[in-house]
């Protein structure tokens, strides 16, 4: 059988030039190519949004440090989140939507594949123009540079009495382009989910991760608008002198606040769904056992997306709100740990009583169970108002978020890296190097950001560039520091995997993991058109049916 | 999993699709532009709701003058224009669809005239305002918030009118046909929702807000 294997070679220029290569990345329509550029766009913003990070931590080493200026660390920490929000986890979620849903759903491009191209485009000119503000504002306004109002841009801060120049305006800006570019490929990627999926792909056989991925683009289309709108009247009263947020002609800056949270509340499901919609379908494929409660996990999702947009206000505990108010936020906030909690059982349900493969893949994905349960107890912690009112913009939150978005998104997307590198490349991120990814990675993750929540404790206030010695915050701190190089050294490593094993990786074959959901039925990479033939399912599981014809899925769903 | 079993768990996988047994059911699903405007509506809705948001929060607010009792009259006319569009906007889809062109010709561009004389009456009630009772979008909250919310409306009406004024351009060419009868209809859900807005602006500032 080996010998006439009928595989479909992938259509391949080998003598073409850089400068061609390059002119077809520009030109592209197709959603694997765009799916790819959008991660490998990403993961470029993450390593310089990752660097300003590593400048914060050494500049937080030691006491009293001059290594930077008040005012570049206030840029620093306002581009490292914006970038790592916007610019990282928001183009992270696209591509992956963008490359494994068309293969997923058996379909053989995206619905709209000249909007998918727009989309890609306007995320990267929206991430250049931000960091062009470094040379813009300078040069061109004489005035101020990179924007350091902070990600979430509070009034007054952003009020051109108090930010001078157009840094600020650059923030407004650019993140209105790249809203506009996730804006339509959510749009993009549910018109496809919902349109184009092959023939017997009924919504409730679909893979979880193009349920996770359909929920997470309502999400985007609900949440975007409230920052973009937001954004809008700060132009409004930063250009033509409007009173939206300006609280001496009447204005109210706590409605900022309330708006900015309104998006940004539900962006962190949007970020976390995806990172989810990985471990759905790679604990199954390493547990060698179906998902544990499917239906359930496909309800707990739509839970968290409707809870989500009733939570915002727990980010404004302290700016005074009645109780009723605090209350209302407290429980809804309380609420969403339920769905969360349904599928972290979920998925050790479905670990339970496998045949684990401790895989790379599978080792990512058990790191963030354990990281995932611990960012949702402080989360929880965090909602109790009283706790909040005494920990509230102290290290303790920054600890808590970043165990979101490092411990669980990030493990979660790194886990999805490892499991379709094989197919959107051909050949396996070489094993040795990965290992010593994720240990440096989970090493490094603890000894930083479980340091920062005792410094939390002890009082250490988010956004100080620096900090007397004596008040028991010197070691914390310097551990934290240590871990932040351990992860960069981690990322290293996995740049230096992705690029190595391009090349040099084991060949990785179409199915190398044993799967069975429809990307893993074509070749590796994938040809242009994707499937020579147009799939037809009948079950959850279209490969486990092939493979085993003698006692398919189909029989029992 | 050794290389030569890999190597035979993938031809069996690409010779695949022929052994499973197709249902016989027929397979159906929506049409992937209908989804997609309805998508835009939702989100556009969301960015709609945040100005209206912002408008009724700040009815009352302003420190100073002039309030919307003192200068704003209700826009009958220009309501009437907006929302007598969707009308004529349905009729020409309908004589489209019946293949009656010329019908169809003069429908659409009854709907781009209702949709210029309504923005139209906008600009001269803004004049109004600016010249006459001196409201600027800097001049209090009342103005900030009624260009905004009015003027966000009116950006929607002038993109559908660049959408209509497109298609009657061609349709004027002979160039639109039978097979672009979905994108006519997608025209025409967009221009319903503006009209919708409207419907919703008109409450909140001219009769709640006033």
């Amino acid at each position: 059988m080996a010998t006439q294997e009928i595989a479909l070679p992938a259509v391949r220029e080998p003598s073409a030039s850089l400068m061609e290569r390059l002119h077809g990345l520009v030109i592209t329509v197709d959603h694997k190519k765009l799916g790819l550029m959008y991660i490998g766009t990403a993961l470029g913003f993450l390593v310089v949004a990752g660097l300003m990070a590593v400048g914060i931590r050494l500049q937080l080493a030691v006491p009293v440090n001059k290594l930077l200026e008040p005012d570049v660390f206030n840029r620093f920490f306002t581009m490292h989140g914006t970038s790592m929000v916007f610019l990282v986890g928001m183009p992270i979620i696209a591509g992956l939507g963008n490359y494994l849903v068309p293969l997923m759903i058996g379909t053989r491009d995206m619905a709209f594949p000249r909007l998918n191209a727009f989309g890609y485009w306007m995320f990267l000119f929206g991430g250049l123009l931000l960091y062009f503000s470094y040379l813009g504002a300078p040069g061109l306004a004489g005035h101020g540079s990179a924007p350091d109002v902070g990600w979430f841009a509070y009034a007054p801060l952003t009020a051109r009495a108090f930010s001078r120049g157009t840094s600020t305006d650059y923030w407004i800006l650019s993140l209105l382009l790249t809203s506009v570019g996730s804006t339509v490929s959510a749009i993009n990627v549910i018109a496809t989910t919902i349109a184009l999926r092959c023939p017997g792909m009924k919504l409730m056989r679909m893979p979880l991760l193009v349920w996770l991925m359909l929920v997470t683009n309502f999400m985007i289309l609900l949440a975007l608008p409230g920052l973009s709108g937001a954004q809008i009247m700060l132009l409004i009263d930063r250009y033509p002198g409007g009173h939206f947020f300006d609280t001496q002609a009447g204005g109210s800056a706590v409605i900022w606040q309330h708006f900015f949270w309104i998006f940004g509340h539900p962006e962190v499901y949007i970020l976390m769904i995806p990172a989810f919609a990985c471990l759905s379908e790679i604990i199954p494929v390493f547990s060698r056992k179906p998902i544990f409660g499917y239906p359930i996990m496909v309800g707990a999702t739509a839970m968290i997306g409707l809870i989500s947009v009733s939570v915002w206000a727990h980010h404004m505990f302290s700016v005074g709100m009645t109780s009723v108010g605090n209350t209302f936020f407290a429980i809804s906030t309380f609420l969403v740990a339920i769905p969360t909690g349904i599928k972290i059982f979920n998925w050790l349900g479905t670990m339970y009583g496998g045949r684990i493969r401790f895989e790379l893949p599978m080792l990512f994905c058990i790191a963030f169970l354990f990281q995932f349960l611990i960012a949702g107890l402080t989360g929880v912690m965090l909602a109790v108002v009283p706790f909040n009112w005494q920990l509230t913009d102290s290290y303790f939150v920054v600890a808590h978020f970043h165990y979101t978005l490092v411990g669980a998104f990030l493990f979660g997307i790194f886990a999805g890296f490892y499991y379709w590198y094989p197919k959107a490349v051909g050949r396996f991120l070489d094993p040795r190097l990965g290992l010593w990814h994720f240990w440096l990675f989970v090493i490094g993750f603890h000894l930083t950001f479980d340091t920062l929540h005792f410094a939390g404790f002890l009082g250490m206030p988010r956004r100080i560039f620096t900090y007397d010695a004596g008040r028991g915050w010197d070691t914390l701190n310097f551990i934290a520091t240590v871990g932040a190089l351990c992860q960069a050294t981690a990322i290293l490593v996995l740049a230096i995997n992705i690029v190595r094993s391009a090349k040099k990786g084991r060949l990785a074959g179409n199915d190398p993991w044993d799967a069975w959901t429809l990307e893993w039925s074509t070749n590796s990479p994938p040809p242009d058109y994707n499937f020579a033939t147009m799939p037809t399912v009948r079950s959850r599981r279209p490969l486990w049916d092939l493979k085993h014809p003698e006692d398919p899925d189909w029989k029992y769903e | 999993m050794s290389e030569t079993e890999a190597k035979e768990n993938d031809s069996m996988i690409n010779e695949a699709y022929l052994s499973i047994a197709p249902e016989t059911t027929e397979w159906k699903l929506p049409s992937a532009r209908k989804v997609a405007i309805i998508c835009l509506v939702l989100t556009e809705t969301g960015l709609f709701s945040i100005f209206v948001a912002g408008y009724v929060f700040y009815i009352g607010k302003s420190l100073t003058g002039p309030t919307p009792r003192q200068v704003l009259d209700l826009p009958v006319l220009a309501t009437i224009f907006l929302l007598s569009s969707s009308v004529t906007i349905v009729l020409a889809e309908r004589a489209f669809n019946r293949d009656r062109v010329g019908l169809f010709k003069f429908f659409w561009f009854a709907t781009i005239v209702l949709a210029g004389l309504f923005l139209t009456m906008t600009a001269v009630e803004w004049r109004k305002l600016i010249y006459h009772d001196g409201l600027t979008i800097s001049t209090n909250l009342f103005g900030t918030t009624f260009y905004s919310l009015v003027g966000l409306h009116a950006t929607h009406v002038v993109v559908g009118m660049c959408l209509l004024l497109l298609v009657f351009v061609f349709s004027l060419g002979g160039f639109v046909t039978i097979m672009h009868r979905e994108r006519l209809q997608m025209i025409s859900w967009y221009w319903h929702f503006v009209d919708a807005v409207w419907i919703v602006v008109f409450t909140v500032v001219y009769v709640i807000g006033r």
